[in-house]
């Protein structure tokens, strides 16, 4: 279908949402948009958007799959994409109808100001974003091209260091300690806590912390961790592992941020939409695609559908002046334009979810729990007055970065063998043996020694040492 | 605020193909798991069939991503639809995986399977099979065909080959060009064809070399031989088949069956009809050799001939198989003898490949298959003896 208007169509109405967007206080980066065909979509969506991205085969075959799914009609291309960098870029489908771009435009500038403006993004140096992926580009290309290094060295190396990217840290904005700060930290930590009855009691003997333990405090970057602490490795190598490492961070907070941001994009672009005043015919193709985007998807989740419903319910609890809110008190002092800008700055998935995912809300989303039994399905916990809050915990634990296992480093030196110790964290949900198996493999190949991982299995504390090339597991009592 | 709008451009080289060298590296990785797995895969009974478009599905190992991820007691939360979800209702099959891309904080469903055309999985087989001497080997090629092509033009030539037209070309040329150096050449006077005006034909004289190859197999169709012997049997058959397809322009195949006595008869009768009766293996290569001698001249032909029996040979006709096996030896250029024992089969008294040790002949190969796995080491085994001999034209 030829595409009915033109770049100066697109211009104009980008100029009457800016002016809404501006009105309604949304405060975003300067936007670029690029319009594209579907294969350079698809092509963005495999390199995360970025104009230029280092080489692996992992996006090769996220490239046929995605093109297969698209070609054989499983699958919709999103409308659009947008990448958080200073300028926010935006990718728009030339295929796309009027109404369609004029809703993604208004949808971007919902990211946008949100990639702007949520706590979790400020580590990110957003106007250094497409300089940075280039030159981590150009970094890995210049080592394939280096005749002692190539590509077969260099894709030992980021098979490994992709096993294990999201090894990292969650929350950004707490600084990561020095190594001094942390020595000072546990020597305080040593000294016996305050006794009130120090006069009568006898003195607790100070133990001195063992300070040429390393890591001091369990370590959560793993891949920085063997960086720094593998004397092994060649310059070229730490230099990968550090550029694997920064990619995976700058997506941290787009994982911790999912439902909000989509939910804050869809609540935008929904308010923009409706004062724009659409001739009718745009008006109705508006709402058949936004309800497109917007319904649940049974039996899944559709973070735009959850995201959104929750940004509606507080815009309508901070509004509301009935005494039926007084059933949930919330502060009065803020209207309800604030709360939604301070909601939209203080929180991530995990937070808003607890926060703001109501009783009611639970039960309008027709929310339940299921469990894998075989290869189906099976709901174990409907909406219910006993259940409802069990459900919203077991949906916390799985926004967010809760679905990557909380894995950290305790110990270089195990076994006094130079061996790394490693400690999951379990949290009542056990890791897939296979991908440990495998995955500590790779650990076991960039630490070049044996690497051991405390978890628990079925109820039972065991160990997974992977030494040489095999696995063992072992009960610990 | 200022937004900018950068506009189309179609294709613009590097941007829209950048995927291109990630996905030949991936597809390359998946070649790779394929031929990792490829004894799996050849044993597997679906692929034995001849026809070339079919689809293969091919299970894939060595291509996922792994990462630390969680595993099946691991409940979720999803959403229902209009009706109410009752607790122990089915609402769907495993987890949903496939997220985002970006995300890359599940597993997702990695694809187990990928979809190769038999060719391609051919090509890949015999890539597996790493024989480098059988690259270096030339084809014995027969000279089927002497024929004249055209080939250029040349001033000089015999008068049959003029080229009327191109010769007529050329001297409008000359008088162009004569015309314009002389301006003041008087027009539309006679301009005569010149000797260098001619145009030749030239000719070259081509060989067309055809190299042939011949199939028989041979299968003891006695009442030992039950479904699973003969499976085994095909799967071989099937295999030397599609590698001498790659090898040879033009591969013909005829199937012997013997039990007492021998007889030529259609693949579906080969493979499907069973009989009875004892067994003499010389029958069936004294047959081999009549239709060789008949149809396929060793000097034309390049044979390859394999046996597919139990082993359970009547004592009386074993100097007489001998005799016949040597010879087809000595005609092909590469005869093979399998012998089929299923593991549990019961231990047969005679087994034919003590007796063929007798056999000195180089290209002649006996090989013991006791299970599916078996087929494709014994198919690399048996071709390692290939020979190309050196009477060939």
């Amino acid at each position: 279908m030829a595409a009915a208007y033109t770049l100066e169509d697109l211009q104009d109405w980008n100029h009457r949402i800016v002016e809404l967007v501006e009105r309604f206080g949304l405060d975003p980066y300067a936007q670029e948009f690029e319009i594209c065909d579907y294969e350079q979509m698809i092509s963005y969506m495999v390199y995360s958007g970025m104009p230029s991205h280092y080489p692996h085969w992992s996006y090769g075959k996220s490239f046929e799959k995605l093109k297969t799914l698209y070609d054989y009609a499983l699958t919709g291309l999103p409308y659009e994409m947008v990448i958080n960098s200073n300028p926010a870029i935006a990718y728009l489908m030339r295929d796309n109808t009027l109404a369609l771009q004029v809703l993604t435009m208004a949808h971007v500038y919902g990211h946008n100001d949100f990639f702007k403006n949520n706590f979790t993004f400020r580590t990110i140096r957003a106007e250094f974003t497409i300089e940075t992926f280039k030159a981590h580009a150009n970094r890995v290309r210049q080592y394939i091209e280096d005749p002692s290094i190539g590509l077969e060295k260099v894709e030992r190396i980021l098979d490994a260091a992709h096993a294990l990217s999201l090894q990292c840290r969650r929350n950004l904005t707490i600084r990561k300690q020095s190594e001094a700060e942390q020595k000072e930290a546990k020597l305080e930590d040593s000294k016996p806590a305050t006794d009130p009855f120090q006069s009568v009691h006898r003195r607790k003997e100070w133990v001195s912390p063992d300070l040429a333990k390393v890591p001091l405090y369990p370590e959560e970057d793993i891949l920085l961790f063997i960086r720094d602490h593998n004397p092994h490795l060649a310059e070229w190598e730490k230099d990968l592992l550090t550029i694997v490492h920064e990619q995976a961070q700058y997506f941290i907070p787009q994982i911790e941020t999912k439902i909000m941001n989509e939910g804050w994009a869809s609540f935008w672009h929904k308010r923009i939409l409706e004062a724009l005043d659409l001739p009718q015919d745009l008006r109705l193709e508006f709402i058949v695609r936004h309800t497109q985007v917007l319904s649940p998807h049974p039996g899944g989740l559709n973070p735009y559908h959850i995201g959104m419903k929750i940004w509606e319910d507080i815009e309508r609890r901070w509004s509301e002046t009935k005494p039926e809110v007084e059933k949930k008190p919330a502060p009065k002092t803020k209207s309800a334009q604030e709360k939604l800008f301070e909601v939209r700055e203080v929180e991530r998935d995990s937070s808003f979810l607890r926060r703001y995912l109501t009783e009611e809300l639970v039960r309008e989303l027709n929310l339940f729990e299921y469990q894998s039994r075989g290869n189906e399905k099976v709901v174990s916990k409907v909406a219910d007055d006993d259940n409802w809050q069990a459900i919203k915990d077991t949906l916390i634990q799985n926004v967010g970065t809760g679905t990557i296992p909380v894995i950290k480093v305790e110990d270089s030196d195990y076994g006094h063998n130079r061996g790394l110790f490693l400690r999951h964290f379990h949290d009542g949900r056990d890791l897939q043996l296979e991908y440990a198996e495998k995955t500590l493999q790779y650990l076991r190949q960039l630490w070049g020694r044996e690497v051991a991982l405390e978890t628990i299995l079925n109820e039972k504390k065991s160990l997974l040492c992977f030494s040489d090339d095999k696995l063992t597991i072992k009960p610990i009592p | 605020m200022e937004t900018i709008f950068r506009e189309y451009h179609p294709s613009s080289g590097q941007r829209s193909d950048r995927s291109a060298g990630d996905r030949l590296r991936h597809r390359q990785k998946v070649r790779e798991a394929i031929r990792h797995n490829i004894a799996d895969i050849i044993a597997e009974e679906s692929i034995i069939g001849k026809s070339k478009d079919r689809v293969v599905k091919v299970p894939i190992r060595g291509v996922k991503e792994y990462r630390f991820v969680y595993g099946e007691n691991v409940p979720g939360v999803g959403q229902g639809g209009d009706g109410e979800v009752q607790p122990g209702q089915t609402v769907g099959k495993g987890k949903d995986g496939a997220q985002g891309q970006q995300a890359g904080d599940r597993a997702g469903v990695d694809y187990y399977e990928t979809e190769v055309s038999l060719d391609e999985l051919v090509e890949v087989m015999f890539e597996d099979l790493e024989l480098p001497d059988l690259d270096r080997k030339h084809l014995r090629q027969m000279e089927v065909e002497r024929q004249f092509r055209q080939k250029g033009f040349r001033k000089k030539g015999i008068r049959v080959r003029l080229d009327k037209k191109r010769t007529a070309r050329s001297r409008v040329k000359r008088k162009k060009a004569t015309q314009r150096a002389a301006v003041a050449a008087p027009r539309g006077q006679r301009f005569p064809f010149h000797k260098d005006d001619l145009r030749y034909h030239h000719t070259v004289t081509e060989m067309r070399r055809e190299s042939n190859a011949v199939v028989v197999c041979i299968m003891d169709t006695s009442g030992s031989m039950d479904t699973m012997k003969k499976y085994l049997a095909r799967s071989f058959f099937f295999l030397l088949y599609r590698f001498l397809c790659t090898r040879y322009q033009n591969v013909e195949i005829v199937f012997i069956a013997h039990h007492t006595e021998a007889r030529e008869v259609t693949e579906d009768e080969f493979f499907h009809k069973g009989e009875s009766g004892g067994t003499f293996i010389s029958s069936g290569y004294n047959k081999a050799l009549e239709i060789i001698y008949e149809r396929y001249h060793p000097g034309l032909w390049n044979v390859y001939a394999f046996h597919c029996s139990d082993g359970d040979n009547f004592e009386s006709d074993n100097p007489a198989a001998l005799k016949a096996a040597k010879e087809l030896a000595q005609i092909s250029n590469l005869f093979g003898y399998g012998e089929i024992k299923p593991l549990g089969a019961g231990y047969y008294g005679s087994s034919m490949i003590q007796y063929f040790s007798q056999i000195q002949e180089p290209n002649f190969q006996t090989v013991q298959i006791q299970r599916k796995e078996d087929i494709w080491p014994s198919f690399k085994t048996f071709l390692t003896k290939d020979r190309v001999r050196d009477d060939a034209a």
